[in-house]
């Protein structure tokens, strides 16, 4: 099979995922934005008003960068890790480069984020912090993140067609890591023994170069943004590795 | 020039125990090549055949005789575990109604989304769209959602868009059971232009006869083995006399 373009296809796979999202709901693509409000909302009540921890400034802007970033990893590495599954007819019925269905999932999870960043950048600016020079790095790490998401629902997706629990292992590992990703707590508050654990989370690194630039317009650390980069190619290379050699069959198993 | 050349090819199957689906994702991993077993069970065994432009095919066979995984097999949706599978050229497969067809979405979102799985670009998309659209006769109703189409609708919608990708290869499977006779015969008159024009095809059909017009070249298999292979007369006969006769092909 010879797809000169692939283009044309990712594109349609990633606007249908969107548009049938939130098609035939009353509030369509506002839901984008409720999400993440509501959950803001939850914790900052929780977080400011039953436990109370030292005083972090405006903590509600600070709990939304990281469930921003947080949200986009999780659903979005669920989503793909099923893509296939999910996707049986077109898998066992449609000769199509299947490497395409998980990314297709991650990009369109990536509208979303984008929709939620815009919510964001919006109430920060109105909290009055300004945009700085680094703000141009953040479209950078953002789409590290998505490169990161890709590589990683490359593996769990290809993995997912032999073995269904991979939704479930990918459920707990989410649940597990939204408590090791400083959401509603900051970086500075992890006793120093721990740190270095965060160091070799991605997503950690994420919110925290977001919130490093955002609040305190400030680079994000150096070692950071040079194991960002690196870390996500090596996911996106073992990715497209592990998953061009379990495709081969996927159609026997579905 | 296209071309879809199938040499000593089986297909096989084995029981999916969860032990061996360790085994089985480990030995996918490593590169390997899947071992024989005692379970193993033979959908296919040493298939060979050889098309080149405007060569037909008509592939017959009682249910489970392995036609559909033939097809699989050209199509590229499935791996053989002995002999090779070479299939160069452009390839539009009809093996299943409407799959890749979602009902939320309108029919022309359906249409763009299956052009680019035929593997179009956007250009080729909308420079076909309107053949496309003529061709099902599906004007009035392009806009609303899928679920709102009958079977026999969707069917058009599929198969205008399969034939009007103009593809070096094309695969169908039984696709003939859906739609009123006047489209039937529409399809059929644009298949033979095609072929006409050099598209290899590909047709799979438990009744003969539907084949006659369309194939060259028959191919009878059962229970994964060659039964006949040769002129698509001579094949076919002797598959509907077999069938008459009420005895069931071994």
């Amino acid at each position: 099979m010879q797809y000169n373009n692939y283009s044309f296809l990712l594109r349609n796979l990633v606007l249908r995922d969107f548009k049938i999202r939130y098609r035939n709901m009353s509030l369509g693509v506002f839901w984008s934005l409720l999400n993440p409000l509501v959950m803001m909302g939850v914790l900052t009540f929780i977080f400011t008003q039953i436990f109370r921890p030292p005083g972090v400034e405006d903590f509600y802007l600070k709990v939304l960068s990281g469930i921003v970033v947080f949200n986009f990893f999780s659903l979005a590495w669920l989503s793909a890790t099923v893509s296939i599954y999910s996707n049986a007819g077109l898998v066992k019925k449609v000769p199509m480069p299947r490497e395409l269905l998980p990314i297709s999932t991650v990009l369109s999870n990536g509208l979303h984020f984008l929709i939620q960043i815009g919510l964001l950048v919006v109430l920060v600016l109105h909290a009055g912090y300004g945009v700085n020079r680094y703000w141009l790095l953040l479209p950078v790490i953002f789409a590290l993140e998505g490169v990161f998401v890709c590589g990683l629902s490359l593996v769990t997706s290809a993995l997912d067609v032999y073995f269904r629990d991979m939704r479930y292992v990918v459920e707990s590992a989410n649940t597990v890591l939204f408590w090791l990703v400083p959401i509603f707590y900051t970086f500075t508050m992890i006793p120093q023994e721990f740190r270095s654990v965060y160091q070799y989370n991605p997503i950690a690194a994420v919110v925290l170069a977001l919130q490093a630039v955002v609040f305190e317009a400030r680079m994000p650390p150096a070692p950071l943004l040079i194991k960002l980069p690196l870390v996500s190619a090596l996911f996106l290379a073992v990715g497209f590795g592990i998953f061009r050699r379990l495709k081969r069959n996927f159609a026997d198993f579905l | 020039m296209a071309h879809v050349i199938l040499q000593s090819v089986s297909k096989v199957y084995t029981r999916q125990s969860r032990q061996f689906l360790f085994r089985y994702v480990w030995e996918l991993l490593r590169g390997q090549r899947r071992q024989r077993s005692r379970d193993a069970f033979y959908a296919l065994r040493n298939i060979s055949f050889e098309l080149r432009d405007g060569d037909t095919l008509g592939i017959v066979g009682h249910n489970g005789a392995g036609k559909s995984t033939l097809l699989n097999l050209v199509a590229g949706l499935t791996a053989p575990e002995e002999g090779l599978v070479d299939v160069e050229g452009r390839l539009s497969a009809l093996l299943e109604l409407g799959s890749g067809f979602h009902p939320d979405l309108t029919g022309v979102e359906n249409l763009y989304m299956n052009a680019a799985l035929c593997g179009m670009t956007r250009q080729e998309a909308e420079r076909a769209f309107d053949r496309i659209v003529e061709f099902s006769e599906l004007e009035e109703f392009i806009h609303e959602p899928l679920r709102t189409y009958s079977a026999g609708m969707v069917m058009r919608l599929a198969f205008s868009i399969a034939v009007q990708v103009e593809p070096e290869i094309l695969l169908i499977d039984e696709i003939f059971a859906v739609g009123d006779k006047d489209f039937q015969k529409k399809c059929s008159d644009r298949i033979l232009e095609m072929r006409d024009r050099g598209t290899i095809l590909i047709c799979v059909s438990h009744a003969a006869d539907t084949l006659r017009e369309l194939c060259k070249r028959g191919l009878w298999i059962e229970s994964g083995e060659v039964v006949m292979q040769g002129e698509a007369d001579e094949v076919f006969d002797a598959y509907l006399s077999r069938k008459e006769a009420g005895r069931p092909a071994s």
